[in-house]
């Protein structure tokens, strides 16, 4: 289980959290809404220790993520980032194969390029995309090497920072397909943060709606479209009027 | 209040309330020295963090765990591939210091002197102090640039979620690397720029051949040699952990990533300088 308890964090004069108090239940997979800006990915980078926070505490399975052995701690982890973020100096099976190839994962040089291969034909991408370069692969392929990546070394918890972002409907469809097959699959607790509706409905078992530095409104996705929360129904329906505050 | 007391302290503006002429030369100087004061603090805290960051990347070094392939990767791109800007700087610059020094010598009948002073002005000072800047323009650049862009596209914090250190992945085996080829790429360039003075002495100032390496033999101290090696595997250092700093330190954006490369290069260039300084003190002064 993660919980984050009472969580704060500002950049200089801007409070971004303002005391975020979330559940994530193990084995469930949490999607994290809210308007760009809001702070969600924040959040998440706080659990793993990508950013720190002002105060606040952060535990997984009970435990306090700051008094929790690094190495181990990140080895139980994967992560998407929203622009894949992969190592465009190596190739694509060396990307996915990274944790396998170094540090307390390592495996040797064959077996890692044989799970990596494995992992891109889990994500739908045939063995010739090994050997060639993030720089040659398309939006969508990068996103699913950048998702590959993230399971290669079956975490026991997985990220999905904003995975639809900058995808056209179509292959935003196939990465949520991906994402729910993969999570029911490997019973792996997930976060997923997204504004994109579409992505919550297919990935969510819960739903935490951010705004203002707090969680609004948490609870099933099946409860989604009728939670009596006016800023989840202003944002679940995209109006312009409602609590949230839209700039034009 | 009125009087003449009350008078006296008020403001000294003009009739029409705007301050006047002393008062805004006063505002004038505060916010001069204010600037000042914020530069020396700004100064002071970077000359600070690159400590820090240099004291890091040194107890790194020794402690596991060691990525060997990077390591290699970084000594290809950085010794092997500078070979080529090195060797001409030397070429050129050897060639140029021999009719520097034989027209300047003819002044007062030392001609002679060219092979001992081109051999010694190469290995003790240009020699490494060229390489080192040549390196800095193209080594320190690159690295602030790649590293600065990794930063960008949170390929940095991709690593830490991988359970990997970006100091020792990224930062280590640069600036080993940079601080092991650098006294390689000083001593063929020593070699390269010695060569472009024969050159010239032989071709255009009329030396003898065999006389003028047996004077650039024969005056030439291993001391010579050594020290400039020394100055190079030094300048090697800074160059890889000012590229490594300033691109771990990248703003956001292209605009970012730009500023991070000229603060690398500039600040690389600076230093080696100020090194120099300090080491041709420490080995060379009476």
């Amino acid at each position: 289980m993660i919980e984050l308890r009472d969580i704060h964090k500002s950049f200089g004069s801007k409070h971004v959290l303002r005391g975020v108090d979330l559940h994530v239940e193990k084995g469930t997979s949490m999607v994290v809404i809210g308007g760009s800006g809001t702070g969600k990915s924040v959040t998440i980078r706080t659990v793993l220790g990508l950013v720190r926070p002002d105060r606040g505490q952060i535990l997984v399975d009970g435990q306090d993520v700051t008094l929790a052995d690094r190495d181990s701690f990140l080895a139980r982890f994967g992560m998407l980032f929203q622009a894949g973020a992969l190592f465009d100096s190596m190739p694509v099976w060396q990307n996915v194969a990274f944790r396998l190839l170094r540090g307390s994962l390592r495996r040797p040089r064959e077996e890692a390029r044989a799970i990596a291969i494995e992992k891109l034909r889990r994500v739908g991408l045939k063995p010739d995309v090994a050997e060639l370069y993030p720089a040659e692969l398309s939006g969508g392929m990068q996103k699913r090497v950048a998702l590959a990546r993230a399971i290669a070394a079956e975490p026991e918890i997985i990220f999905f920072d904003e995975p639809t972002a900058g995808l056209d409907p179509i292959m935003s469809g196939v990465i949520n397909d991906l994402i729910r097959e993969i999570v029911t699959d490997m019973g792996a607790t997930t976060i997923t943060i997204t504004h994109d509706m579409t992505s919550v409905r297919t990935i969510a078992d819960n739903v935490a709606m951010l705004h203002d530095g707090i969680i609004q409104w948490t609870g099933p996705v099946s409860r989604l479209d009728h939670s009596g929360n006016p800023y989840l129904d202003q944002f679940v329906h995209g109006r312009a009027d409602g609590p949230i505050e839209a700039i034009r | 209040m009125t009087g003449p007391g009350a008078a006296g302290a008020a403001p000294k503006g003009t009739e029409d309330g705007r301050p006047g002429p002393a008062r805004r030369l006063l505002a004038w100087l505060m916010a001069a020295l204010a600037s000042v004061g914020r530069s020396s603090l700004h100064l002071l805290a970077s000359v600070g963090q690159v400590a820090i960051y240099a004291g890091l990347t040194v107890t790194h070094m020794v402690r596991p765990p060691f990525y060997g392939r990077e390591f290699l990767n970084a000594l290809l791109t950085i010794g092997y591939f500078s070979l080529p800007v090195v060797g001409l700087t030397a070429l050129f610059t050897g060639g140029a210091l021999a009719l520097q020094i034989y027209a300047g010598g003819a002044r007062f009948s030392a001609e002679a002197v060219v092979p001992s002073i081109v051999a010694i002005g190469m290995v003790r000072e240009l020699g490494p102090v060229l390489g080192g800047l040549m390196v800095a323009g193209r080594v320190a650049a690159s690295i602030a640039a790649e590293i600065g862009t990794m930063k960008v596209t949170e390929q940095i914090d991709a690593l830490v979620t991988l359970s990997t250190d970006p100091m020792k992945y990224l930062t280590v085996p640069r600036v080993l690397a940079a601080t092991l080829a650098l006294p390689v790429l000083v001593g063929v360039g020593d070699a390269i720029g010695i060569l472009g003075g024969y050159l010239v002495g032989i071709t255009t100032l009329d030396f003898n051949a065999a006389a003028y390496l047996k004077n650039t033999v024969d005056f030439l101290e291993t001391w010579d040699v050594v020290s400039g090696l020394i100055k190079g595997a030094a300048f090697g250092f800074i160059v890889a952990l000012m590229g490594c700093f300033h691109g771990m330190r990248s703003g956001r954006g292209a605009r970012g990533v730009g500023r991070a490369t000229i603060d690398a290069v500039v600040s690389a260039s600076i230093l080696i300088l100020a090194a120099n300084f300090l080491l041709t003190n420490l080995f060379f002064a009476a």
